[in-house]
């Protein structure tokens, strides 16, 4: 640079990046560390734990446009769901390696994101989340008219898959489900948290707060976030793809504008952009639900609004957020983050 | 010729309403240009056209001798034609350093890359520290943005517009908004802009203008009614009409 330095220079040493680092090492273990008191603590409630794992990649894979990118979506169970019937009709069709079932979800949950980011991303605000909408309505529907391949509704069945590394059986108890779908979550989060702390991770960020301010440091917008796009079809598509192995069934439902609403709900919950929140609103959400269905299985959604109502005003960050003020013994914040 | 940059016969008009009507402009390497004229001159709207926010309806802009009409604004910002914005435009949890950072990496190509961490190449960090120490931003250089005071973020906006490498640049009202105190460290931050840079300033602080510009263009209603130096310009009786058409005690002012 023709600039001269008059001021003295920093000191090029990223303290910072070393402190983050060493938070996110720590996160990981206690994400390994909850996935497994859960196996030892509800030993009859596996599937219902493998579940919620699946469903927290699709949180994970929102996180990423919605926290991330500033993308507001309620359709991303597409994504899910196309990773989900890709591996069951793989499945199906004897394709039985559990390893390669998910990479095919992941590969149809990619292509599913650069569709649905090419057309989301040609509208803006309100518009784009009516795209959404449309987009995994008329996804499911596709599912629903495409019954010789899907199922229809009666849900796509007779999944049989092969032992895990030619070894372990998925049995009865969804024991190698869980512990798999634990070790692919715990894989995933920690790719995603290089991918958010990259300099692709960086300009997203800085496009989700101000575009403008992006193209006139000279950078283009939409194939930055047809990046993320397609990064979180992956994602959704990993998690679709779980839960087809896990449950070994494909129902209509996994691609519905019904989860992805409640997908959105559970990241709001848990908080936006943080990757941690996805995780936590997940677990509460799912758990929540589990619980209180149980209890009084009429008017369980009742408990669950007013929870998300108590917590949108106790915390306008999230789970995750008030976690973080706890922790750091500081008081919250009067202005929240924006 | 050899001029750097040069506006040819640029007009806009939204419907039937003229906003810009036939400016011409032209910039040698080096130089230092301040654009000024009454409120709803057309100042911001001329910058917009130039940059490739607006489309203009006739006229050129050319850079180096390429027509960069039809160009894009991202576009332009790669060739060299880079601006500041009138209220800053920053990343409110981000530090100056990341914003910098940031912004080489777009530069060098880099800025889009999913491998790599974001702090990892140390010939960046230092072109990074160097920059913002020039502007006196080292202090604040890990601090969120929106916890620093509003004069060091109108430093940190020359700042990136610096990491660019621009060859033009557009400065809108840098000094907008700053209270006195902090307008000395703006001033001396432009007056150490590097020397073959061609500089078009927006201002309305007519002090800091006699002090930085050598060439001065008044604009009003869109048309430009006066080109010369600073010191005939308050002379001018054209000049003197516009601005007291909009204010009518600016007698001393214009």
């Amino acid at each position: 640079m023709q600039f001269v330095a008059q001021t003295e220079r920093m000191t090029a040493a990223p303290v910072a990046g070393r402190r983050r680092w060493s938070r996110d090492a720590v996160g990981v273990i206690l994400i390994v560390a909850a996935g497994v008191a859960g196996y030892f603590l509800f030993p009859d409630s596996l599937a219902l734990l493998t579940r919620i794992i699946a469903v927290a990649l699709l949180v994970l894979s929102l996180d990423l446009i919605v926290g991330y990118c500033g993308v507001a979506s309620l359709g991303q169970a597409t994504l899910f769901g196309a990773g989900a019937y890709a591996a069951g009709i793989a499945c199906v069709n004897g394709v039985t390696e559990p390893l390669t079932l998910i990479a095919i979800g992941a590969v149809a949950g990619a292509a599913a994101g650069l569709v649905m980011g090419a057309i989301m991303l040609r509208a803006h605000g309100l518009a784009q989340l009516v795209l959404s909408i449309a987009i995994v309505q008329l996804a499911h529907e596709a599912a629903n008219k495409a019954s010789a391949y899907t199922g229809g509704s009666d849900g796509l069945a007779g999944l049989f898959v092969g032992p895990l590394f030619g070894v372990f059986e998925f049995d009865l108890w969804g024991q190698t489900a869980y512990l798999f779908g634990l070790s692919l979550l715990v894989a995933v989060f920690i790719i995603l948290k290089f991918v958010v702390s990259s300099p692709f991770g960086m300009l997203c960020r800085g496009i989700k707060e101000d575009p403008i301010r992006i193209r006139a440091m000279g950078a283009f917008v939409f194939p930055v976030l047809l990046k993320m796009f397609v990064i979180s079809g992956a994602v959704a598509g990993t998690g679709g793809a779980l839960a087809a192995i896990s449950t070994q069934v494909v129902g209509l439902d996994s691609v519905s504008f019904e989860l992805s609403a409640n997908a959105l709900v559970m990241l709001v919950l848990g908080g936006l952009g943080t990757l941690y929140g996805a995780l936590i609103g997940t677990v509460i959400f799912m758990g929540f639900e589990h619980v209180v269905s149980a209890i009084n299985p009429f008017h369980w959604m009742t408990m669950v609004g007013a929870l998300l109502i108590a917590v949108v005003l106790a915390a306008p960050g999230g789970l995750s957020d008030l976690l973080d003020q706890i922790s750091a013994g500081k008081k919250r914040n009067s202005g929240g983050r924006p | 010729m050899s001029d750097l940059f040069r506006v040819e016969n640029l007009s806009k008009s939204f419907g039937g309403l003229a906003v810009s009507r036939n400016i011409s402009l032209h910039m040698p390497a080096g130089e230092r240009l301040a654009l000024i004229g009454p409120n709803g001159a057309g100042k911001t709207t001329f910058v917009n056209l130039v940059t490739g926010q607006l489309k203009p309806s006739e006229g050129r802009v050319v850079l180096n001798g390429e027509d960069v009409t039809g160009l894009g604004a991202v576009r332009r910002v790669r060739k060299g034609l880079v601006r500041t914005f009138q209220v800053t435009r920053l990343f409110s949890e981000m530090t100056p350093e990341e914003h910098v950072t940031l912004t080489v990496l777009q530069r060098e190509g880099r800025a889009s890359r999913i491998l790599g961490r974001f702090h990892g190449n140390s010939a960046i960090a230092d072109e990074v520290a160097d920059l913002l120490g020039a502007l006196g931003l080292t202090e604040v250089a890990r601090r969120r943005v929106r916890e620093i005071a509003y004069g060091q973020q109108r430093l940190l906006e020359i700042a990136i517009a610096l990491a660019l490498r621009p060859k033009v640049l557009l400065l809108d009202e840098p000094a907008a908004g700053v209270p006195s105190s902090e307008t000395p460290r703006i001033e001396q931050a432009l007056e150490r802009l590097p020397p073959s840079l061609a500089v078009l300033m927006i201002e309305h602080d007519m002090d800091l203008v006699f002090r930085f510009a050598r060439r001065v263009v008044v604009l009003a209603a869109g048309e430009i009614i006066f080109e010369g130096l600073p010191s005939e310009v308050a002379a001018n009786d054209k000049v003197r009409e516009a601005y007291l058409g909009n204010y009518a005690h600016a007698r001393n002012v214009a």
